[in-house]
């Protein structure tokens, strides 16, 4: 026990004494959390509209005037030639063209229909996608409106498109829990491989090798200090979204501690396998970012699990961020139980086993 | 009467086809001075490496402290103090903290270490220094307080890897001083050097060339042995004959 203690305090001490660390632990998830979820959105703005009118009717008139008061979508010119707003679209002008037929008010009302057209430029695929999905929104809110006023019993079918409307603020809550994982791979996943492979090249870990200290105490000496620290990081993050943005958990405070808790084992571990195979900085640091480019975009934290070819879904559930990321963002959003989701917290503590053994016994302290 | 404290027989170890230790032999006994030379490259380290419990001979076998060096490394290591070439206490600790980190790793409890540490301080004219950082004391005394910590456990064995590299010859002086003083004790000390002048110290010197124990025995016996004055010119009619370069 004394020499577990006296390995956990001098890695603080260590870590204390660097003129560098203490201050990147507190300022990290402070300006990660303060600044990202205003710019990781996925939310579109300004989205540059052309509206052929080639039918010049009220009807018309309501459309492109609805367009130009979106808070979207801005109107950028009304003219009667499609080639000249497909000019402008080739320009970057443009990034949507909404052309109304002739006709299309009379015909409205009853007849086969000369549908509305609309071209974007997918370029750039979010916001020609995003773009277009406000137009036809717009729109459609436009002839519900119009045909409202003139047989008032017809529903439009179009009005289901209404509840995809999704406000700026959503995103960014959904975002605020990805980036608390994202903290916690950076600081628990560099922090500890740095550490060890420090030492190697110090020559100090070698020290420690021809005393009789047991590899499994080592290498707790290394995981519970930046145990600790993840879990300081996490508290700074559950504030900085609490005040800055208004975001609280729904549910258990305790379960995201638990989920976080066993998140940074796993990580923390798993940074310890690494650096034990790493010889130099460079080496652990270049595997380590191999790694995390696989958690960070392959776990579900920014793009969707459910949207992935098969293959790529069914390799995810040997990562371990695919598990937190769940766990974090239906307790903070849903307020769900451990009840609910005890699968995902048993795969987490059998990561967390595995890494942390791997980590042990790849520790060597005889060649 | 004599205790045998390390005892080696073919001892090897082989990086790919290149053999650092070829088929080495001896037997060093409780409270001796053993001075283990050759030049650089000669295979010293890697040698004392593999009795250390750090790396594990490719064959041959051999005890240190009555332990196994293939199987028991571990228990040999609580029994031995090592001091390597390179210094390697922490430098960003103080000579108080460095103390205690190891004391409490060796299994002292809390008042021994206090005790001892307090000693220790005291032996080497250190007690200012207690809170200074390591890094900032000059190389003499990094050395000193790297072997006072190697010895903080009373070990039956210390040893140490060119422990008065690059320091005055005062502090040199000084240093044997320690050494002589651990022996008295009854410490077993395995000291690699590259001061001639250390090796007429010694109570039995062995001198490695190519990865083979060429001569072995007093410097006494050797300087009578190669009709030499000085263990200089031992040395050099030895090391003469190597093959391996710098």
């Amino acid at each position: 026990m004394r020499r577990f203690f006296v390995l956990f305090k001098k890695e603080f001490l260590q870590i204390k004494r660097n003129s560098f660390l203490p201050k990147l632990i507190i300022i990290f998830p402070i300006v990660i959390m303060m600044l990202m979820p205003l710019v990781m959105t996925m939310d579109v703005k300004n989205v540059n509209i052309a509206v052929v009118d080639l039918d010049r009717s009220t009807a018309s008139h309501r459309i492109a005037s609805h367009i130009e008061a979106s808070e979207y979508l801005t109107l950028a010119t009304v003219t009667a030639e499609f080639p000249l707003a497909m000019e402008a679209l080739e320009q970057g002008a443009v990034d949507v063209i909404v052309q109304i037929p002739d006709n299309y008010e009379r015909d409205m009302m009853g007849g086969p229909t000369e549908k509305i057209s609309i071209t974007a430029n997918a370029v750039n695929a979010t916001k020609g996608g995003m773009g277009m999905q406000y137009v036809v929104q717009t729109i459609a809110r436009t002839l519900t409106e119009l045909r409202g006023e003139k047989m008032p019993v017809e529903v439009s079918e179009l009005v289901t498109i209404e509840n995809r409307y999704n406000p700026t603020l959503n995103y960014r809550h959904y975002m605020i829990p990805a980036l608390m994982i994202i903290l916690f791979i950076l600081v628990c996943g560099f922090l500890p491989a740095l550490s060890i492979v420090g030492e190697k090249e110090a020559g100090t870990i070698e020290q420690i090798n021809v005393t009789p200290v047991s590899r499994l105490t080592f290498t707790l000496g290394k995981l519970v200090p930046y145990w600790l620290i993840g879990l300081f990081v996490l508290t700074i993050a559950m504030v900085v979204a609490w005040l800055v943005y208004g975001l609280t958990p729904a549910g258990s405070v305790g379960l995201i501690y638990l989920g976080a808790a066993l998140f940074i084992l796993v990580i923390s571990g798993f940074s310890l396998t690494i650096a034990n195979f790493s010889e130099t900085m460079q080496q652990s640091m270049f595997v380590m970012f191999f790694f995390i480019m696989l958690f960070m975009l392959m776990s579900g934290l920014l793009t969707p699990i459910d949207s992935m070819p098969l293959w790529a879904q069914r390799f995810t559930i040997i990562l371990p961020p695919r598990y937190f990321i769940d766990i974090l963002r239906s307790v903070y959003l849903k307020g769900t139980t451990f009840m609910d989701m005890w699968q995902n917290f048993a795969a987490l503590g059998i990561f967390a086993v595995v890494f942390n053994t791997l980590a042990t016994l790849t520790y060597k302290k005889q060649a | 009467m004599s205790e045998v404290v390390i005892s080696v027989r073919e001892l090897t170890k082989c990086f790919g086809d290149f053999t650092a230790v070829d088929r080495i032999s001896f037997d060093v006994e409780r409270g001796e001075i053993f001075g283990f030379l050759g030049a650089n490259g000669a295979g010293k380290t890697t040698a004392m490496r593999m009795l250390c419990g750090l790396s594990f001979p490719t064959s041959g076998s051999g005890t240190v402290a009555g332990y196994d060096i293939m199987h028991q490394g571990e228990e040999i290591k609580r029994h031995i103090g090592y001091m390597s070439q390179r210094f390697s206490l922490y430098n960003d600790l103080t000579v108080w903290e460095n103390i205690d980190l190891f004391a409490g790793i060796y299994g002292l409890s809390k008042s021994e270490t206090k005790q001892r540490a307090t000693e220790l301080l005291e032996r080497l004219n250190f007690a200012s220094e207690r809170n200074t950082l390591v890094g900032s004391l000059p190389l003499g005394w990094k050395q000193k307080l790297s072997f006072a910590i190697a010895t903080i456990h009373r070990p039956k064995v210390v040893f140490l890897d060119e422990p008065t590299g690059g320091v005055d010859p005062m502090t040199r002086r000084q240093f044997w001083e320690l050494i002589y003083e651990a022996a008295d004790r009854g410490t077993t000390i395995f000291v690699t050097t590259h001061y001639m002048d250390e090796a007429e110290y010694c109570t039995r010197v062995s001198i490695m060339v190519d990865g083979q124990v060429r001569a072995l025995d007093t410097p006494a016996r050797l300087k009578q042995q190669f009709a030499a004055e000085t263990m200089d010119e031992v040395f050099r009619t030895l090391a003469r004959g190597a093959k391996r370069g710098e």
